[in-house]
């Protein structure tokens, strides 16, 4: 569904991204691991146009979309759940699933009433607290919205960018067992993780990401047994 | 300074007037500053273009003896006008003199001092093509000085109530806009987090540029009211406008839609009290001051939030 190329990526003079290449497969979970600065952010940034790459390609269903603009790329099915939520905190939890929703504008509202309902089954706080301003939520009802945002452009591949930073550890495992729910509802997923060990329980498939490079791919579950190699790659986490 | 008493209500009227109408001016800098952290210095020249507009064409309708337009709709169709001149105007710079600047990273400063060489260029555009003599809006065909209401010692011309009440329409309209409509969330998660926007799917530029359209229009309407009011125009008088107006939405909270509303509100009637029992000669003097006030003890403004930055990666 969606294959990186031997993508390279830089930040004006500062590469980032050097030789990426990894393949996400329709209906899967896929987990990008690495520590601190080791690309991934980037890597998601590069998906989405939100960074053009240097090199390589991006091809999402047999297409390029290295070249489009981002709100292109969002409506071929592609949605974020950004690094540290960032919901809009003066926004309405209702209006800030609207925004979720711009990308499919046009569709038929029975379409955004659906999403909605679904969104609010899978996360009832927010049902609850759909008046409320995002900023007024705890840090885990922020992610589940952040999460609820994403679901609502129906994206056939979900990108999420540390979905269990900041969050208790009780959370983390919420979190992580919503994004297997919403795996099996048929989206597939490539999540960034600094936390490999619950990132990969859930994962089909997982790569490692070092200086801007792949180090190591596998199985998710050949991945969790090379426990010493991960901890000399990822740090204490 | 007490003798200035009795005539306090009448100068209360005059400063409410007046502040709606910079509240009006005041909505264009806060939703520009909202979506693209730049003050857009060349606004008090497009509520000049407006005012213009706005009286070519109150000139065009009296020599053609309004062509068989109702008298009740000249106002409209005056501000119908400026309107859109003033917004087509405000949204021709943004795509030319800031754009290319903002889109090629160049830093905060890039665009400001384009709009500052925008408001110089419009100024003297204004004053080579339309003379340097001032125009004279001849209000009183439209509202006649025997219109008025009186209530107590308070005089309340026709004149003030519809300026007042055009000035509020037009906020209103637009407080139902960004609350309401796809465009005005849009405005606001752009304010918020353009970034993210533009993940939601957001053409991000097209709504920068909406947001000029909306708040350049808005000035405009504000020229042909002040225009009417004062009866004289010139190509300089957005310069003084435009500096309290942008006093107002900094008193308000810049960035803030109903701040800059309070603001301009709070601001006429501030100028109003300094002109009852201060001097009339310090009008002009009071904006400043409080300015001055506002950004040393309160930066923020009145309704300004600080809400922490996103990080941004």
């Amino acid at each position: 569904m969606l294959r990186l190329d031997n993508v390279a990526a830089s930040y004006g003079p500062i590469e980032v991204l050097r030789q990426v290449s990894l393949e996400v497969q329709r209906g899967e979970i896929v987990c990008l691991l690495g520590g601190n600065a080791a690309g991934k952010s980037t890597t998601l940034k590069t998906v989405l146009g939100m960074l053009r790459p240097s090199g390589g390609s991006v091809v999402l269903d047999d297409q390029r979309i290295d070249r489009l603009p981002t709100e292109d790329i969002v409506r071929r099915g592609i949605a974020l759940v950004p690094e540290s939520r960032r919901i809009f905190a003066r926004m309405t939890v209702w209006e800030n699933l609207a925004m979720g929703a711009y990308s499919r504008r046009g569709a038929p509202a029975t379409d955004f009433a659906e999403d909605l309902e679904r969104v609010y089954t899978l996360f009832p706080r927010l049902g609850e607290r759909a008046t409320q301003h995002g900023g007024t939520l705890s840090g885990g009802e922020q992610q589940m919205l952040a999460i609820g945002r994403a679901l609502m452009a129906r994206p056939r591949l979900l990108l999420m960018d540390e979905p269990s930073m900041g969050l208790a550890p009780v959370l983390v495992e919420q979190v992580f067992e919503i994004i297997q729910t919403i795996n099996r509802q048929g989206t597939t997923i490539l999540v960034v993780e600094q936390n490999a060990a619950v990132a990969l329980a859930i994962a089909h498939r997982g790569y490692v990401l070092q200086d801007g490079r792949i180090v190591m791919q596998g199985a998710a579950a050949a991945l969790l047994d090379e426990d010493h190699i991960r901890r000399a790659y990822l740090g204490e986490d | 300074m007490l003798d200035a008493l009795p005539i306090l209500p009448q100068q209360l009227v005059f400063g409410l007037a007046l502040g709606a109408v910079y509240g009006l001016i005041a909505l264009g800098y806060t939703m520009v500053y909202g979506v693209l952290l730049m003050i857009n210095f060349a606004h008090g020249e497009l509520f000049t273009i407006g005012a213009y507009v706005g009286w070519a064409v109150l000139v065009w309708l009296i020599n053609a003896q309004l062509g068989g337009l109702h008298p009740a709709w000249v106002l409209p169709v005056l501000l119908l006008m400026a309107m859109s001149a003033s917004g087509i105007l405000g949204m021709t710079l943004e795509r030319f003199a800031y754009r290319p600047l903002y889109m090629r990273g160049a830093t905060r400063l890039g665009p400001l001092i384009s709009a500052v060489g925008a408001s110089i260029f419009l100024q003297n555009a204004v004053m080579l093509t339309q003379g340097a003599r001032m125009k004279v809006y001849m209000t009183s065909l439209l509202f006649p000085r025997t219109w008025y209401l009186q209530i107590g010692g308070v005089r309340i011309s026709a004149l003030v109530l519809v300026m007042v009440s055009v000035a509020l329409l037009l906020m209103w309209g637009l407080s139902l806009l960004v609350q309401r409509t796809a465009l005005g969330r849009c405005m606001r998660a752009v304010a918020e987090d353009r970034e993210v926007a533009a993940v939601m799917g957001v053409n991000v530029r097209r709504v920068i540029s909406r947001t000029f359209l909306l708040g350049s229009a808005l000035g405009g309407a504000a020229g042909v009211l002040v225009g009417l009011y004062y009866t004289q125009i010139d190509f300089f008088m957005g310069y003084s406008a435009g500096l309290k107006a942008f006093t107002a939405a900094v008193l308000g909270g810049i960035g803030n839609i109903k701040g800059a509303m309070l603001g301009g509100l709070m601001l006429g009637v501030i100028e109003s009290l300094a002109v009852t029992f201060i001097n009339p000669a310090y009008r002009d003097v009071v904006a400043f001051v409080v300015l001055i006030l506002v950004l040393v003890f309160r930066p923020t403004g009145l309704l300004g939030e600080t809400v922490p930055q996103a990080n941004k990666v």
